[in-house]
């Protein structure tokens, strides 16, 4: 196995090649998130209902395996969630990829996020995969205003 | 086989003894920059050990050996760019700069309200945005060229784009995506039939062609040394003497003045004008070093070799159909910049996995996001090539191409 087969593991490469929750939403939040070093491109749509339920999220992504699969294992950890507990989520995943130490496992319901752990060997890609989290940022800010 | 001693030549550049995680280094991202010989390196570390000093002031021998070490290396690239004089030659930080000091001195001076400035649609950002802020603020026009599906440009176009309105035309004279060698003479005459000032960005040209300002029609020339085996921090411009000496100085202080009164000074002659404040006076003098070496080689013998090797990676890339080739397929009427995309694999996965095989490529837009939206992609894969690289290396850039497919699950190539 080779390093880079440790990077590209099997979860990755398969919400890569079948991203969960792709599409737009009519008449949603709308957001758009760039990242200028590769020009990676990204617009997430979400939905918040009253009760501040995340009903609703999809992503229309042009981007590298990472970016895709980040978002893709993102919406799925966050969908039916409260913006509150998605707050959390978002902390807990930025904190992994971006704490030079080890931090600790995530939770059993957020596993697949664990896959992306391998990213910090690359610093540069680190970007890669927080495009979608810091987008989805964006997004609950605006949703609240 | 071209008339390039490779393996001596490669004897000179340190760093290709370099592994990465155990492997050889492949450096094949020599359109962002050069690795560096030797005696560049050298001449760096002999310049602070034994004539440091600064320049055009001291009356001691180190600032006069400094001196005379920073002006020769004004005219060891004066005589590689074919200028007539030295005075015409000025350092900046690099290309860009000096991009922005025709874009702000020049072109302050002398764009008006109507007037149109013309470009190519494969410009790097560095000779877009300068123009970009140029035109909004004196209320020109920019007007782009169109390329043909050779990613030549279109001469037609040119002839319809290219009138009376335009001030000023710019262009590459080597693509630094799809390595596009551009008419540069035949733009520059037309351009001069209407009156108009003609600024060509040589940063992918001068390293590779044997260059003649003169030959090549132009009012300004731009280049950075650290794509032809110099330091970083070095760029130049070129330009006739009777525009520079026309214009205002782009920088003001010490250097750039003959004599300063309280409320008013007098500015220095050429090139001096241009350069305010100390310049950088070791970089300079390794840029000279570097330009010397390339002489010694031969600027005829390095296109030879590219023009080899471009043909040679050409012929292999397109042994995988899943491949698509970005610019001219002739490797005679392009530079050794290849551009390619291997099917839906985004650029930066081919990228990282490239690199876990120790060979370095550039992924991405590569300053060139009009470009891309023209070619109708978020970026590409770019390797390209200089002096030391091999076939043998064009070879392991293959065998690492093929790996990637396999990491990302064998969906490219059938």
């Amino acid at each position: 196995m080779s390093l880079s087969d440790d990077l590209y593991r099997e979860t990755i490469l398969d919400h890569y090649h079948n991203p969960r929750n792709h599409g737009s939403i009519e008449g949603a939040t709308e957001v758009e998130g760039t990242n200028p070093l590769c020009g990676d491109e990204l617009t997430l749509y979400l939905k918040v209902n009253d009760a501040g339920l995340i009903e609703d999220i999809k992503m229309n992504a042009h981007g590298c395996s990472i970016n895709t699969a980040s978002g893709s294992m993102m919406s799925e950890a966050i969908m039916g969630q409260t913006v509150e507990r998605a707050r959390e989520i978002i902390d807990t995943f930025k904190t992994m990829m971006l704490t030079k130490e080890d931090t600790e496992a995530m939770e059993d319901d957020l596993e697949d996020l664990e896959a992306l752990r391998g990213v910090k060997k690359y610093p540069v890609r680190i970007k890669c995969a927080l495009l979608p989290w810091n987008t989805l940022l964006q997004g609950l800010d605006t949703v609240k205003k | 086989m071209s008339s390039l001693d490779i393996s001596k030549i490669r004897k000179e550049f340190p760093i290709l003894r370099r592994e990465i995680d155990g492997k050889r280094l492949v450096y094949l991202d020599n359109a962002a920059t050069s690795q560096k010989p030797l005696r560049v390196i050298d001449s760096l570390s002999n310049f602070y050990s034994r004539h440091n000093a600064n320049i055009h002031r001291g009356i001691h021998t180190l600032s006069e050996e400094s001196t005379n070490l920073y002006e020769g290396a004004r005219e060891s690239i004066k005589q590689f760019i074919g200028a007539q004089h030295s005075c015409e030659v000025i350092f900046t930080r690099n290309a860009t700069e000096s991009i922005n000091l025709v874009a702000q001195s020049w072109g302050r001076q002398n764009v008006l309200p109507g007037d149109e400035i013309v470009l190519s649609p494969m410009e790097h950002h560095s000779n877009l945005v300068p123009w970009q802020v140029l035109a909004a603020e004196r209320e020109a026009k920019l007007v782009f060229l169109e390329l043909d599906e050779h990613g030549q440009i279109d001469m037609d176009s040119a002839r319809k784009l290219i009138g009376p309105k335009t001030k000023l035309v710019t262009f590459t004279q080597m693509s630094n995506v799809l390595g596009t060698i551009t008419p540069a003479r035949e733009l520059a005459d037309l351009a001069h039939k209407f009156g108009a000032i003609v600024l060509i960005d040589g940063a992918q040209g001068v390293p590779h062609l044997a260059t003649s300002v003169q030959e090549l029609g132009c009012d300004f020339y731009v280049f950075s040394l650290h794509k032809m085996l110099g330091p970083t921090g070095v760029g130049v411009l070129w330009g006739k003497k009777e525009l520079l000496n026309a214009m205002p100085p782009y920088m003001y202080g010490g250097d750039m003045i003959s004599s300063v009164a309280r409320e008013k000074s007098r500015y220095n002659e050429l090139p001096w004008k241009y350069e305010a404040g100390t310049p950088n006076i070791a970089d300079v003098i390794a840029s000279g070093v570097a330009v010397e070496y390339l002489k010694e080689i031969g600027m005829d013998v390095v296109r030879e070799h590219e023009v080899e090797i471009t043909r040679y990676a050409l012929n292999r890339l397109k042994e995988i159909p899943e491949i698509k080739i970005y610019g001219p397929h002739d490797a005679t009427k392009r530079g050794g910049v290849i551009s390619f995309n291997l099917k839906d694999i985004h650029p930066h996965d081919l990228g990282q996995i490239m690199s876990d095989a120790g060979i370095a490529i550039r992924a991405g837009h590569h300053c060139c996001q009009p470009l891309m939206k023209d070619l109708k992609v978020m970026g590409t894969a770019r390797a390209s090539f200089y002096i030391y690289n091999t076939f043998e290396e064009v070879d392991m850039l293959l065998a690492a191409l093929r790996e990637a497919d396999r990491v990302m699950g064998n969906v490219a190539i059938r």
